[in-house]
């Protein structure tokens, strides 16, 4: 057949592809109004910085120096303080969740501060550990807090200021800390990989399971023109679904964004070409859109959460699993997407996951190649 | 009555064949959740760990070596590296090899001797600026302990902090409890959409609707592989908890799988009413995941739901997975009875009853 002639009907392929895109109001609600809807989350709903936070308090003593503790820790703009009776009270409250924490002022605090030593510890401070982000949290506010109050407690009796090793931070690319400013460069990955991988899990286990597989087969079509004819129509949609994030995250939600339009495209370029590749091999391999569907969501969603570094850092992981991260594409865009955003273009950063993502794009590209059946049976 | 009994037991005799006869659907039931039960809790850490720190030491005093001595040795960083210059600073940090730069003026060990430390300087990778800051408070937990001169103690004495229900903060103690609600959530709902969707795309619909089944049958006959793909996920997920991890069961078992209960019949609920308004089962699976997405962002798995804007903290009230997981980490972490998670369990009901409330209508509006 003459290249004029395979051109032609490559072009009839994509088509076909583009219009049973559009026709169906789901796949396009997932490519343009999803990612919207999930930024609006992360930018609203996702938040790492504690807002406040109800603490227990029981007091024990009943001196002045006590008093005076409890109304610096109600008095905190990151509490809402709930004094209880009896430690009981408190665990109750605590076991239900009414509080996420409660201070024990023990009997002989107000005497410890006076004398200025302490035999055993005045303040006990008990944290609800089943929720570990806000248990540090408590921790480290209250005994700020109380460090503070020591001190003003000390200076108002005209005692020597205990002093202790102090440290003054800032921080690079991020000078703010917003939580913000990393969470929505990495959840627009999240958003990719479910607009590159979910929507063409489907793709081609429901020809199969429709029967136009067969009629594709009978018309000779090679096997690149299936592929490229599966790929190229949701590359456009996903890279479409890629401006509407940035633009959002950097218009919208004025996030900042150091790096090269150049570098970010091709980043991005990379990584829904991986992505897509993952769901059109899910999709050949298991020709059913039940399994696959159940596929992507456990082989591309899931890791793309959980071992992107996205929200839990990489480094943190023990070895095996470091390994793990390695193959998983949603990684390196993650770091890509931070420095880009963040940063700029630092190009050993750059390289490395450009590597990684090409890398993977081949692999299950190639692997979808492969398995893409010419005969039926 | 029992010929009800005989047509609902065949009902979910067929609806189980369905989704437990075929190898392929059965082993991505199970394998996923053996996996994910292996490698998340290890992956879903905020804990800082293996991180480099990068030392720029201008004073060279005995001082900022002792606190450099004893950086060393916490877990939270491998490797301390001393670098000699700003620029060279700089470069670790841009190229991510360092996560906090510690800066010590050429003044701090003799302005500490005087008794007024000059502070340290730190500089902190804004890019990972979670895992930043917790370093920096690994880091503060260091120099609390740092006496100003040799023999003198420490300062700040008399406060202990005690972590119930998870000693140590360990992150997989929280995880794991939270899997059992997450990975039970995405199977139920995709199972339940998907198979009304299969069955709607494949024409068995219509025929399940012109039989003797009543509408309510249909929803329990639905409702029963969503329920036992539910109790065996979970049921694995515990196991390997308890036994596995070694994460104690404070709570009652009973209660939990009552609870579960609840939480499937919402579930079926939510399934069939995005069904209904889906005809093909990509419209099905798409439509759960639209759902499912952003409910487990506002769930308080990824961040407490304590932290968010008030108003969107009432909206949540709608989420069923954040109801499910709070009664799944208080009945398993902290032992609380019924009576301590009841306003979940409410929430639970009451959106069950309105969704399968909202699926039936649709359903029964078909039929006729």
């Amino acid at each position: 057949m003459s290249p004029a002639r395979r051109l032609r009907r490559l072009g009839a392929l994509l088509r076909k592809e583009t219009l049973q895109i559009v026709r169906d109001p789901s796949t396009l609600l997932i490519a343009m109004v999803f990612p919207m809807i999930l930024l609006f989350i992360f930018g609203a709903g996702i938040n790492l910085d504690s807002s406040v936070v109800p603490l227990g308090v029981v007091a024990q003593d009943g001196s002045p120096e006590a008093r005076r503790f409890v109304d610096t820790l109600a008095g905190s703009p990151s509490f809402r303080v709930v004094t209880s009776s009896s430690v009981d009270a408190a665990s109750d409250r605590l076991r239900a969740g009414e509080v996420r924490g409660f201070v024990v002022i023990r009997d002989g605090f107000g005497q410890q501060i006076i004398d200025g030593h302490a035999t055993t510890p005045g303040v006990l401070v008990v944290t609800d550990g089943a929720e570990p982000n806000t248990a540090s949290f408590v921790d480290a506010y209250v005994r700020g807090t109380y460090a503070v109050w020591l001190r003003e407690e000390g200076a108002s009796r005209g005692a020597a200021p205990l002093e202790a090793l102090s440290i003054e931070s800032r921080a690079w690319f991020n000078p703010s800390t917003t939580s913000r400013n990393f969470l929505l460069p990495g959840s627009v990955t999240i958003i990719m990989t479910v607009v590159g991988a979910l929507l063409t899990a489907l793709v081609v286990a429901r020809e199969w399971e429709r029967g136009t597989m067969e009629a594709l087969l009978a018309a000779g079509i090679s096997r690149f023109e299936l592929v490229c004819s599966k790929l190229v129509p949701y590359f456009v949609l996903g890279m479409i679904a890629f401006g509407i994030c940035t633009g959002l995250t950097v218009w919208v939600f004025d996030v900042p964004f150091r790096g090269s339009l150049g570098a970010l495209l091709l980043v991005a370029g990379t990584f829904l070409g991986s992505a897509l590749g993952t769901g059109l091999l899910l999709s050949t391999a298991l020709r059913s859109q039940y399994n696959a569907a159940q596929a992507a969501l456990n082989a591309a969603f899931l890791p793309a959460m959980m071992l992107s570094g996205f929200v839990f850092e990489t480094s943190s992981m023990p070895a095996v699993l470091r390994h793990v991260t390695r193959i998983v594409p949603a990684r390196y865009f993650v770091t890509a997407m931070q420095t880009l955003f963040q940063a700029g273009d630092v190009w050993p950063v750059l390289r490395s996951a450009l590597l990684g993502l090409s890398l993977a794009a081949f692999a299950f590209l190639g692997a979808t190649f492969l398995l893409t059946k010419r005969r039926l049976q | 009555m029992t010929a009800t009994l005989i047509r609902l037991f065949g009902l979910v005799k067929k609806e189980l064949e369905a989704i437990l006869g075929d190898k392929q659907s059965l082993r991505l039931l199970i394998m996923p959740v053996l996996l994910q039960t292996l490698l998340f809790p290890f992956a879903a850490t905020l804990e800082v760990k293996n991180n480099t720190i990068a030392i720029l030491d201008e004073d060279g005093g005995a001082l900022s070596a002792e606190v450099v001595q004893r950086l060393t040795h916490t877990p939270a960083f491998t490797r301390v590296v001393r670098v000699g210059s700003e620029a060279e600073a700089r470069d670790w940090l841009d190229t991510q090899r360092a996560l906090i730069i510690l800066r010590f003026g050429p003044e701090f060990s003799r302005s500490a001797a005087r008794g007024e430390p000059e502070p340290i300087q730190a500089i902190l990778d804004g890019r990972r600026s979670n895992s930043a800051q917790i370093g920096m408070a690994y880091v503060q937990a260091v120099l609390r302990d740092v006496p100003l001169a040799a023999g003198e103690p420490a300062a700040v004495p008399g406060l202990v902090t005690r972590h119930w229900y998870n000693e140590n903060l360990e992150y997989y103690r929280f995880i794991v409890p939270s899997l059992v609600a997450i990975i039970t959530t995405l199977s139920a709902l995709v199972v339940t959409a998907m198979s009304v969707a299969r069955e709607r795309e494949q024409g068995t619909l219509d025929q399940l609707l012109v039989s003797p089944l009543t509408p309510g049958l249909i929803f329990l006959g639905k409702a029963a592989p969503a329920l036992v793909v539910a109790v065996l996920q979970s049921t694995l997920i515990l196991l390997a908890g308890i036994y596995g991890y070694g994460i104690e069961f404070r709570g009652s078992i009973p209660l939990l799988y009552a609870c579960m209960v609840a939480y499937v019949g919402a579930l079926v609920g939510v399934g069939l009413l995005i069904s209904s308004v889906c005809s093909t089962q990509q419209q099905a699976f798409l439509g759960v995941f639209f759902f499912v997405m952003p409910a487990i962002l506002l769930s308080g798995y990824v961040t407490p739901v304590d932290n968010m804007p008030a108003w969107l903290e009432r909206a949540t009230w709608a989420n069923p997975i954040r109801h499910f997981l709070a009664i799944t980490k208080s009945v398993y972490l902290k032992g609380s009875t019924f009576a301590d998670i009841l306003p979940s369990v409410l929430g639970l009901v009451g959106i069950g009853v309105v969704t399968s409330g909202g699926a039936l209508v649709i359903f029964h509006r078909r039929l006729s």
